[in-house]
């Protein structure tokens, strides 16, 4: 196990809405190791989602600390969490996300004239598979595809951390299955450390750790002794 | 129903902006017009109810002196109402504290005061005492210029000796609701001034006991104006008539009518554009507005409602924003129409300026907004409701972007793929890019019309005053000198130059066209008046036969080479066929020249002089009136440098105020339109924006993405909408084309400057509203909005 590239102390968040305060997140503790697969499983309002923007440098905790190596990302200003996501994270969400005025090469370009030392743009579209499908609009490709294209943007910049937010929400089985292969291979060959948001308790099974979240809270800590791998997977 | 209501006030409120900026475009439209059309109105009005009341005369007739006994005769012209006999001259006057003379026209009253035509307005003071000789009324735009008020005294050179006159009162009058001497340019109330004194008073000074020189009369109702003018000159003529002419010839009224005109002519053109202007922004903006809110309107289907209810609810969004800027508009038109008729009481002498708007105006502004944005509502509702309402609530399907045509040609390698996002997006919605350019550019003419009439009027007194009469002063005789006067002028303290000249009044016929004007003879040598070709060149005066201005020439339908018939209308009336020389360019009046060797030959005299110009020197200006005021024979002199100041006062405070309701117009109209587009843009695009901060954008290039496409935009729009502004202003020049005046389609690159400044300036603003929102885009809401 590599040293602890996050850590959370009493993290707590909560929403104000109008005159209600709304807790998403209570006093949670948390350690994340560099390279591990961290499925967090959870049902709707659980405060995973919280916990993933915090982590990603979207959203600010309301007490706590929460730290990416030495970037503390509570005390972070706009600026500094600007460039905390630029440099460190890469996001997949449910919904893609793409430029759909951009082909997919672009969309990938895009990010990696943002980062230091990035991978080539074609070279990550070959890891996800779509090294035949540089010159396609968004609005050409199948939910999958963009899912794909979604991914080689986020580990294009070469990120410490892939942080995904229900990947295969919007996908049928089978391309859901594709995407997480790509995922799982992109923790396992590039070393990143990948965050997963799901609430398809199946997907645990990829993870090195699933933390269930309840109530804002994390109810249980499980550690896999052995991954599965997605085509050993089923839902 | 009532809590759909309640969302219709809460969307309002929460699109605050783009309600204020769409409703104020709106009411820019309406006021346009209201403002126009009831000014308009207004002077119409003013000018009928106070012609009506005053009995002014429908026809008019000079001549040089008739006995009285004639009176019964010219009664019982069939088609005579009415007879007023007058005793009218000009006379040099000499006015405490001023030291230019101005001059007086002096006309002589009734026995009874009030005469029966042309009735005077009695604004101060009393009537004069028909038995006092020295008491004067005093036209009200020259005692306000002179600061005379009643109680006050001036002189008048009568018969070449000054006669002190008393004011006892301040007169206003049908024939000079417009003050302007014939052969002058321009209005100047300091310079010219009418004074009504007792008949005998005038009798006496003038020798015209039992004479009179001036006729006024009344049509009876359906008499012909043409056989009375007919009778009226085969009457007059042998007492030296210049020939009788109907109300369109006379001098005040056909400023008065042309100003009018020209008003109805910019009511009927430039608002009626705006409002199409508005209400086509209007639609699109609105239709934009609407169709953003899809998955709302998804929505409410699925909660059950029908189609109709959908629809008349946004129909009431729309109409209570429409609404907002009709109402709005119609207060904000009726303060301006009441501003702008208010400033013709800066021209025009009326004892009432009345307002008037009238129920059809309101009704048509406030009818084709409504109805563009009711349209709007209803086709951008159809394009929602037409899909099941579970399609609609989900996000649109990714658009389909294409390399736009520009990479291909020039396969833009260099762009990054921020620009490409930029470039696709423009290109990928052309129809959308193209609306956003026309709205912007159509901001540039509005502002440019407002600016432009400042350069015309600089450029006309440019021309007309630095190239053409490029004298000082102009002094008339009381009747033709022989060219020692011209020396004996050159003599007078602070005289550089003088140029004598003959001025004879003629009536030019062509075929059947004819036309009254002066005939001017000028010395080939002369320096101080100078004929211009079209290109501002100087004309040498040919040896033989006449020039026209070209808008003369047009009127009568005559050309170089062709023959003009010259009827002189004094002395003996010589009657000649005469050649065009040619046409020369001309933007104030509509005269003729001749070679004033060649005028003396046709008037077979010597070498007369009726008037000549004079070149001054400024700093010793008022040793020269001191002595011009005593010099004999002269009868009037007037001063350019203050008649153009007097003019210069009057019209920019009118243009002014003008051109600042133009330009804000189109400011209002840019932000309208960039700001909404922007606005429109942000919410279709929030989630794509947000997702670039995610990746690692910072505010300054999202925002930077979003609003270059808005800066590529204004940067198309403007050239398109300078060349606009040149067309509008020849259009417009061509219309406004009247007979005294033709404005030059000339606009300052300065003028151009401004007005895309004012654009520029106007998105600059919206851009920066919508700038501080992307910078508050909520990341985690946004995302969210699609889970």
């Amino acid at each position: 196990m590599g040293p602890v590239v996050f850590s959370a102390r009493a993290l707590t968040k909560t929403y104000r809405m109008g005159e209600v305060e709304v807790p998403a997140l209570r006093s949670i503790d948390l350690e994340i190791w560099q390279g591990e697969f961290v499925v967090l499983l959870g049902p709707s309002g659980s405060g995973k989602s919280t916990l993933l923007n915090i982590l990603g440098g979207l959203d600010t905790p309301t007490s706590g600390t929460a730290f990416w190596r030495e970037h503390n990302l509570v005390t972070a200003d706009e600026s500094e969490l600007t460039r905390y996501r630029r440099e460190h994270v890469g996001f997949v969400f449910q919904f893609y996300n793409l430029i759909p005025s951009l082909t997919v090469r672009e969309n990938v370009v895009l990010v990696t004239e943002l980062a230091d030392d990035p991978m080539d743009a074609d070279e990550a579209l070959t890891l996800v598979g779509l090294a035949n499908r540089l010159d396609h609009f968004p609005s050409q490709l199948s939910g999958g595809e963009q899912q794909r294209v979604a991914i080689a943007r986020a580990i294009a910049k070469r990120p410490e951390c892939l942080l995904c937010d229900e990947p295969t929400g919007a996908l049928d089985y089978a391309t859901g299955k594709l995407v997480l292969e790509v995922i799982a291979r992109v923790n396992r060959e590039l070393a990143t450390t990948v965050v997963v948001i799901t609430h398809n308790a199946v997907i645990a099974g990829m993870a090195d750790r699933v933390i269930r979240l309840a109530d804002g809270r994390i109810a249980s800590t499980e550690v896999n002794a052995k991954r599965l791998s997605p085509d050993e997977l089923a839902w | 129903m009532r809590t759909l209501d309640k969302k219709l006030l809460r969307d309002l409120a929460r699109m605050k902006g783009q309600v204020l900026t769409i409703a104020l475009v709106v009411a820019c439209g309406v006021a346009a017009l209201v403002a126009a059309l009831s000014t308009y109105d207004s002077l119409r009005l003013s000018q009928q109810t106070y012609y009506e009341q005053s009995h002014f005369a429908d026809v008019f007739a000079s001549l040089k002196r008739a006995p009285a006994a004639l009176q019964p005769k010219l009664a019982a012209i069939p088609g005579v109402a009415e007879v007023e006999l007058r005793i009218v001259f000009d006379a040099t006057l000499d006015v405490p504290r001023v030291s230019a003379p101005p001059v007086g026209r002096m006309i002589s009253l009734p026995p009874g005061g009030q005469p029966q035509l042309n009735r005077l307005h009695l604004r101060l003071g009393r009537w004069p005492d028909p038995d006092k000789l020295d008491e004067a009324l005093l036209s009200e735009g020259f005692a306000q210029a002179s600061g005379l008020a009643p109680g006050a005294s001036l002189r008048a050179l009568i018969n070449g000796k000054y006669e002190v006159l008393h004011v006892v009162g301040i007169a206003l009058s049908p024939e000079y609701v417009y003050s302007i001497r014939s052969g002058d340019p321009l209005p100047d109330d300091r310079q010219f001034g009418i004074l009504w004194v007792a008949h005998d008073a005038l009798a006496a000074a003038f020798n015209m006991e039992g004479a009179f020189n001036d006729v006024a009369v009344r049509l009876a109702p359906g008499a012909s104006q043409e056989r009375v003018i007919q009778a009226l000159d085969q009457l007059l003529l042998p007492y030296g008539s210049l020939g009788a002419y109907g109300r369109a010839e006379q001098l005040s009224n056909r400023f008065v009518q042309d100003e009018i005109e020209q008003q109805r002519m910019m009511a009927t053109t430039i608002p009626p554009v705006f409002l199409a202007v508005a209400a086509f922004l209007l639609n699109v903006v609105l239709g934009r507005v609407i169709a953003a809110q899809r998955e709302q309107i998804a929505a409410l289907k699925a909660l059950g409602l029908d189609n109709r209810e959908v629809a008349v609810h946004y129909l009431k969004f729309v109409s209570l924003i429409t609404l907002a800027g009709i109402a709005g508009g119609a207060m904000l038109g009726i303060w301006l129409g009441k501003l702008m008729t208010a400033n013709y009481v800066l021209f025009f002498r009326l004892p009432l300026m009345q307002f008037r708007i009238q129920l059809w105006v309101l009704a048509l502004a406030g009818g084709v907004t409504l109805a563009a944005a009711v349209l709007a509502a209803l086709s951008a509702v159809r394009g929602v409701v037409r899909l099941a309402p579970a399609e609609a609530m989900r996000p649109p399907a990714p658009r389909a972007y294409k390399r736009s045509f520009i990479e291909r040609l020039w396969a833009a390698h260099w762009l990054s793929p921020q620009g490409r996002m930029v470039a696709r997006n423009i290109v990928g919605r052309p129809f959308r890019a193209l609306f956003t350019c026309a709205g912007i550019a159509l901001a540039l003419p509005i502002t440019v019309l407002g600016l432009f009439w400042m350069d015309a009027i600089d450029y006309m007194i440019a021309v007309q005053f630095g190239l053409i009469d490029r004298g000082d002063a102009l002094v008339s005789f009381t009747e033709p000198v022989d060219g020692r006067a011209v020396r004996e002028l050159a003599r007078v303290a602070g005289v550089r130059a003088v140029e004598g000249m003959r001025a004879v009044p003629v009536r030019l016929r062509v075929g059947h066209r004819d036309y009254r004007t002066g005939l001017l003879g000028l010395s080939p040598e002369g320096e101080l008046r100078r004929l211009l070709d079209a290109n501002l060149e100087p004309i040498p005066l040919p040896a033989q036969g006449v020039l026209l201005t070209d808008r003369l020439g047009e009127r009568l339908g005559a050309r170089a080479g062709d023959s003009v018939r010259i009827e002189v209308l004094e002395g003996e009336r010589v009657q000649r066929e005469v050649p065009v020389a040619g046409l020369v360019n001309e933007l104030v009046g509509m005269s003729a020249y001749m070679d004033v060797r060649a005028l003396r030959r046709l008037l077979r005299e010597g070498d007369a002089v009726s008037a000549a110009a004079l070149s001054l020197e400024p700093s010793r200006a008022d040793e020269t009136y001191a002595q011009l005021k005593q010099f004999p024979k002269v009868s009037t002199v007037s001063v350019k440098t203050i008649a153009l100041q007097s003019f210069l006062d009057t019209t920019a405070s009118f243009v002014l105020v003008f051109t600042g309701i133009l330009t804000a117009f189109a400011i209002v109209i840019a932000v309208g339109i960039v700001y909404n587009s922007a606005r429109i843009a942000l919410a279709e695009r929030a989630w794509e924006l947000a997702s670039l901060r995610v990746l690692g954008f910072t505010r300054g290039e999202v925002s930077r993405i979003l609003l270059a496409e808005l800066a590529v935009e204004v940067l198309l729009a403007i050239p398109v909408g300078l060349w606009l502004a040149h067309q509008c202003v020849e259009t417009l020049v061509e219309m406004h084309a009247t007979e005294m005046f033709r404005i030059p389609a000339v606009v300052e690159p300065r003028s151009y400057a401004l007005a895309t400044l004012a654009v520029v300036a106007a998105a600059a603003l919206s851009a920066a509203v919508v700038r501080h929102r992307i910078d508050h885009l909520d990341l985690v809401s946004v995302l969210k909005t699609r889970e």
